[in-house]
């Protein structure tokens, strides 16, 4: 035991002077910070089987135990029904996260860039910030009809404008004296863009982008729940109505676990560009 | 206005050798490489060149003309217009008055002719040293070309062995050695330098001085270089134009004018501690409003 504790240690020195220090917390547990952050959604676990299974504090109606959740689960697997919902709520939600985060990205820049456009329409692009984006469903109902393209819309018009701002703001702020340089070497335009003001705003880029997605799927539900036959919304509206409270906390597991694998890869992603252009 | 020292282009060609062992980065450059043929030095031409900011005027009645190959030191007291005026040459800022000429034709836009080098390195963060040097190349180069004179350049200012790193990996003097490499990207036929060793300690600012010196004993550019350290400016310049007001002046307007154009005696590198030098310093550092005796 104490041979096995005192080994990583002994080995140390010999790897120089300036490492020892950042190795030791690394080492201290394998995957320790996962095993930290598994610690409450376990406790909660336990506590919910506690409330439900052991001490019937709840009935089924109201708060179904874990098991039964997992059995509502696979039986919405093996049906196909469950693949259905996730499978067009995720094209919903990447569908309509690409598309306002493209025009985020393109409009942002373009009002970032160029102090004409930004007088032009920054107003109109900030007025139409201040309308609830959920305002617009009545209106897109009756122009697009209740079908992909309207929610489609939607999600897009969420993810819109955290991208928008983020980039649009990040572009006023790009350091003054870069930009000068770039222009004295004969960058412009969409050149000096490439070269020097989207790198530099690359990692304010992200966390537009994360907000924009953690709003696609915001409004995805928002979406679903008003109008649709299938989808993660729907299955939480139809299990409300059917009284499948089981379903309905499948349902608000799944786009938990959804919610944070999208923004995991986006994490990834995000990672990736902070090592090249930080 | 006032003819360039006649001493002007021995100057000029003041050899490499004698700067190279001066210290350890001039010592890196080999005077075989980067031949000073592909360099054309190019004449500059100011005429009642004067900028004003609103209503108020910082510069006015600037004529002087800037011989191929020359080095001219402006000097002048903080906020007199000295960056203006290089500002103007390089085309970063249109909006003077009167004309300036370069090779017989005027300023454009960010001058291709050009190449400026700030005070602070302004080297692209998340770019290698190599391809922050890059960015200075022209347009017309093929990428083989490009980066074969990027090594050239980095070898010259003595950063072969760091062209991979980061600006945020190597120190102050070595990313505005990198600054001047990106500079000379281009083969400009005018170098502007805004100051460039401002920000740099003292040791480091004598060893850029020398790398400057080599650096245009090879290109034999036309340098414009901003300083507010009267040392540098008699150490490194043909001449040495003081910005400020006009003494011979009974009545002078706002605004900053030539004061004096000074030719600098003897050939580079120049002992710092000469006799000419002292007078002239003396002229400079009351012509900025300093009592020299005190220094």
């Amino acid at each position: 035991m104490t041979d096995t504790l005192d080994s990583p240690t002994a080995a140390q020195p010999a790897d120089g002077a300036a490492r020892p220090t950042e190795r030791r917390t690394r080492r201290g547990v394998p995957g320790g910070g996962l095993l930290i952050g598994a610690i409450v959604p376990v406790l909660l676990l336990g506590l919910w089987w506690l409330v439900t299974e052991v001490t019937g504090t709840f009935t089924a109606i109201q708060l179904p135990a874990p098991q039964a959740v997992l059995t509502a689960g696979i039986g919405l697997f093996e049906s196909g029904d469950l693949f259905e919902h996730v499978g067009i709520s995720l094209q919903r939600v990447l569908i309509g996260f690409g598309i306002g985060a493209a025009l985020g990205l393109a409009l942002g820049s373009l009002l970032g860039l160029s102090s004409i456009a930004d007088k032009l329409l920054n107003p109109t692009v900030g007025a139409f910030r201040a309308v609830p984006s959920l305002a617009w469903v009545p209106l897109l109902l009756l122009w697009v009809g209740i079908g992909e393209d309207s929610k489609v819309i939607l999600i897009a018009i969420g993810a819109f404008f955290p991208v928008f701002t983020a980039i649009h703001s990040a572009l006023r702020h790009v350091d003054a004296q870069l930009v000068e340089a770039g222009r004295a070497f004969g960058f412009h335009g969409i050149r000096l863009l490439g070269t020097v003001q989207l790198p530099a705003v690359v990692p304010s880029v992200f966390s537009g982008l994360r907000l924009g997605l953690a709003q696609a799927w915001l409004f995805l539900v928002a979406a679903e729940l008003l109008a649709a036959a299938e989808g993660l919304g729907f299955l939480l509206t139809e299990s409300q109505n059917n009284g499948r409270t089981d379903r309905l906390l499948l349902a608000i597991v799944l786009l938990a676990l959804l919610g944070k694998l999208t923004d995991t890869l986006l994490g990834v992603l995000e990672r990736k560009a902070l090592k090249t252009w930080a | 206005m006032i003819s360039p020292a006649s001493t002007l282009n021995g100057a000029a060609a003041a050899t490499a050798a004698s700067t190279a062992d001066a210290s350890n980065i001039s010592a890196v450059a080999a005077p075989e490489r980067g031949g000073r043929a592909q360099y054309t030095s190019l004449d500059v031409k100011l005429s009642g060149v004067g900028r004003a900011f609103g209503s108020r005027t910082v510069l006015r009645d600037v004529s002087l003309q800037i011989a191929p190959g020359e080095v001219l030191a402006i000097l002048g007291s903080s906020g007199c217009g000295k960056s203006t005026l290089l500002r103007a040459v390089g085309g970063l800022d249109t909006g003077n008055t009167g004309e300036i000429l370069i090779n017989g034709s005027p300023v454009q836009r960010y001058d291709e002719r050009t190449a400026v080098g700030f005070q602070e390195p302004r080297l692209l963060p998340w770019r290698s040293i190599h391809k922050n040097v890059s960015l200075g190349l022209p347009r017309t180069l093929s990428k083989s070309e490009g980066r074969e004179r990027v090594d050239e350049l980095l070898e010259l200012v003595g950063l072969h062995d760091r062209a991979s790193l980061r600006p945020r990996e190597i120190s102050g003097g070595m990313a505005q050695r990198a600054s001047l490499a990106r500079a000379l990207a281009r083969r400009p036929g005018v170098l502007l330098l805004d100051e460039p060793f401002g920000a740099l300690d003292a040791l480091t600012r004598l060893k850029m001085q020398d790398l400057l010196l080599d650096l245009h004993a090879q290109t034999g550019t036309t340098v414009l270089l901003v300083t507010h350290d009267v040392d540098e400016a008699l150490q490194l310049a043909d001449r040495v134009l003081l910005l400020g007001q006009d003494p011979e002046d009974p009545d002078p307007a706002e605004g900053a004018t030539i004061a004096r154009l000074l030719s600098v005696p003897g050939e580079r590198p120049r002992d710092r501690a000469s006799a000419e030098l002292a007078a002239l310093r003396g002229e400079l550092f009351s012509g900025l409003g300093v009592d020299s005796h005190s220094h």
